[in-house]
């Protein structure tokens, strides 16, 4: 469950106590280019991780040096200053201070500044070169500053600042050998002396900037000429009329990306999982042990498996979005609107993103910095109607609504049933966001500032590295805590035996628990067999339909009419509306528990969000079941 | 925060130009930021510094919120935030 001592990396990073290891940290603002000269350094040698305590996400790797020579590289949260105000800034001050637990004091720096911004990125070399280590400083986007007619000394700063710099660009990776030369002798050197300009008072921020621009002055820093291109696709994408309609055209694609570009992907994997499932089955003995490992482990940890190419997509999506730089207009577009519901621009991608799997959207919160608006997204992400609530949907829908047309052949009666599950989940999130940002999440009134960064070409690698960082994570889930409830379940399903043999469903433990459960869930309109479904389900929603289909005796497929009927016979229509609403609107799914507690470093908000969200649903279950029971 | 010298009293017949007054296009000198003291440093490293100049850029749909170039990059802010952006 914990990215940072999962027993499943699939490249291990020997302890960073060991002692004889040298840290290396990578320092710079936001879009200077960080994370793609990190690439470059460690390629696959990398993974993310937390601070403990932290929300805050940085990334670690390894650069090989040759003769099997390593250095660790950090990567640390982009920041303007190391005033320790926000979180970003807090951690960043610690580690390069040595005072971050779990990382001894970096041996080195390398301080990455955007070339074309030079005497404004300069600001941020004064607190690190008065932290005394020895440091590279790096100026990046060399073939832009160029290409826009810029100068730069590299030659003179390092001359002004006493300490090496270095002009490189680290999308075509020239100049990089030079940042491997100075990580080759990083262990050896030695601290710098001050810069020729007396360092100015740090707190001090105009105080600072000045030194910058005296300090590019002296270096006969010319700037470029501004962005032509960025102002030019800016005039189509913030275009009052046509910048919506992109931004629309953006939102459908996504949104069909991830539900109906997926499924073919999606389709060709469960057919992986049935297939392998058949073989091992056919190739194993009768025994229990086969049946743990093709009903228990096989299915239930394929069941979540099948998720990985819509989350691999929609993750390919954002970082196009984000790389390219159009994400930062997406959310500019959407401000307003999120504004209404107490949250921002920022929050809307993650929200999209939900409506395919609440995992990978509390993931992409991670581009949210003000730190309320993003717990506040986390918390409300789970009402979004996630794919996997869709099989339960369809059974329960296609069991209990009469096929009518409403409004011409393709919007009928089940059509609008599946609409307004969708709608009731959309508003059970804004109600939940009011809610929170009238309350505990109310805004630290942090202005909400968004930096637009001019628009850049997505790389291919730092694509590629992105995807296999978000598959790692899922598959090492699914490895981990989905393994063993699918393995618990199976158990409590098949004991205690009777003559050697499994029981039959109602007489096993799951059973027992089932019948104990009744009479909570009795006001509801459910039974025992309906509530080990809700029990199962808390490993993922759509194993209700599985546990459904094992407990009525029978293949358990949506479209199975011999399961309908079954629930036309044990659920009400009152009951049926209840189940609908209390899947609308529980937390079922165990992933999204983890990932909520991984990305709130802590129990306390999933523990809340668990809570809330099981009232919320057992509440408005039980008014479903009654005022549809006056009806019908 | 206060920064510079010109504070006028809000109850002063001619209230203070803010940000929000910038036309697409237009460019003013800032001249202080009306703000607690982490919102101003954050946005003064951002490059909203007392003394340079600000030029409105694009907009939302609707207007708000609105770009601005600074010192060599762009920035978006809420209305509610840019009105304690004082020009000179």
């Amino acid at each position: 469950m914990d990215d940072c001592h999962g027993p499943a990396v699939a490249t291990p990073l020997p302890p960073v106590a060991s002692g004889k290891q040298h840290v290396v940290a990578i320092v710079g603002p936001p879009n200077s280019g960080k994370s793609t000269l990190f690439n470059r350094l460690t390629g696959l040698r990398q993974k993310v991780a937390n601070f403990p305590g932290v929300t805050v996400e940085h990334r670690m790797g390894r650069a090989k040096l040759g003769h099997l020579r390593e250095i660790f590289v950090v990567d640390l949260p982009g920041v303007y200053s190391l005033q320790p105000r926000t979180e970003d800034e807090r951690v960043t001050h610690d580690v390069l201070a040595g005072t971050m637990k779990g990382l001894p004091k970096p041996d080195a720096v390398m301080l990455i500044l955007d070339s074309t911004n030079l005497s404004r990125h300069l600001s941020l070399a004064a607190p690190i070169l008065s932290l005394g280590l020895p440091t590279l400083v790096i100026l990046n986007m060399a073939d832009d500053l160029h290409g826009r007619g810029g100068e730069v000394d590299a030659a003179e700063l390092s001359k002004q600042l006493n300490t090496p710099v270095i002009l490189i660009s680290a999308s075509k990776g020239t100049g990089v050998e030079k940042v491997f030369e100075f990580l080759n002798s990083a262990p050896h050197h030695l601290p710098p002396k001050p810069p020729l300009l007396q360092l100015p008072v740090l707190q001090d921020v105009p105080k600072v900037r000045d030194w910058a621009a005296n300090m590019s002055r002296r270096t006969n820093f010319r700037a470029p000429a501004p962005p032509l291109w960025t102002r030019r696709l800016d005039g189509i994408f913030l275009h009052p009329v046509i910048g919506p309609l992109v931004f629309l055209m953006v939102v459908v694609g996504v949104f069909q990306t991830i539900f109906a570009g997926a499924r073919p992907m999606m389709d060709a994997v469960a057919a992986a999982i049935q297939t392998s499932g058949k073989w091992i089955e056919g190739a194993m003995p009768d025994t229990p042990l086969r049946s743990l490992i093709v009903d228990g482990v096989w299915s239930g940890v394929g069941s979540v498996i099948v998720f990985l190419p819509q989350i691999l997509l929609l993750f390919l999506f954002i970082g196009v979005l984000e790389d390219s730089g159009y994400l930062a207009r997406a959310a500019l577009i959407a401000d307003r609107t999120m504004a209404r519901i107490g949250l921002q621009g920022k929050s809307f991608i993650p929200l999209l993103s939900a409506y395919a799997c609440a995992v990978p959207a509390i993931m992409a919160t991670r581009t949210i910095e003000n730190k309320r608006d993003r717990i506040a997204t986390i918390l409300i992400a789970p009402f979004m109607t996630c794919s996997a609530r869709l099989p339960v949907y369809t059974l329960v829908i296609a069991a209990f609504v009469p096929e009518k047309p409403l409004l011409g052949p393709f919007f009928g009666t089940r059509a609008a049933a599946l609409l307004g599950l969708y709608v009731l989940g959309f508003l059970a999130a804004i109600v939940t966001a009011r809610l929170l940002k009238s309350t505990v999440l109310k805004s630290t009134r942090a202005p909400f500032i968004l930096e637009m960064p001019p628009y850049r070409w997505p790389t291919v690698t730092s694509l590629l590295l992105r995807l296999i960082d978000r598959a790692r994570v899922f598959l090492r889930r699914a490895g981990t805590v989905i393994l063993a409830v699918a393995i618990v379940l199976w158990v409590l399903a098949n004991l205690p035996l009777h003559d050697g043999k499994a029981p039959a469903i109602g007489d096993s433990i799951a059973g027992m628990i089932g019948h104990a459960v009744e009479p909570a869930i009795r006001p509801l309109g459910f039974n025992w067999k309906i509530g080990i479904g809700l029990i199962t389900s808390l490993a993922a929603r759509e194993v209700i339909v599985g546990t459904l289909g094992t407990i009525y005796g029978i293949e358990g497929t949506t479209q199975s009419m011999g399961l309908q009927a079954a629930l036309r016979h044990d659920l009400t229509p009152g009951g049926a509306a209840a189940l609908l609403v209390f899947f609308a609107f529980a937390m079922q799914c165990m992933s999204t528990v983890a990932v909520v507690r991984r990305e709130t470093a802590g129990w306390r908000w999933p523990v809340i969000q668990f809570a809330y969200m099981t009232v919320f649903a057992y509440v408005f279950a039980f008014l479903a079941n009654r005022i549809v029971s006056l009806w019908f | 925060m206060q920064i510079g010298f010109n504070k006028k009293s809000p109850a002063a017949s001619s209230e203070p130009r803010n940000l929000t007054a910038l036309k697409k296009g237009e460019t003013g000198i800032l001249d202080r930021i009306d703000m607690s003291d982490i919102d101003a440093q954050r946005l003064m490293e951002l490059g909203f510094l007392p003394g340079h100049t600000v030029t409105r850029g694009h907009a939302a749909p609707g207007g708000d919120p609105r770009v601005f170039r600074v010192d060599g990059s762009e920035v978006a802010l809420r209305h509610e935030t840019a009105v304690h952006l004082i020009l000179r």
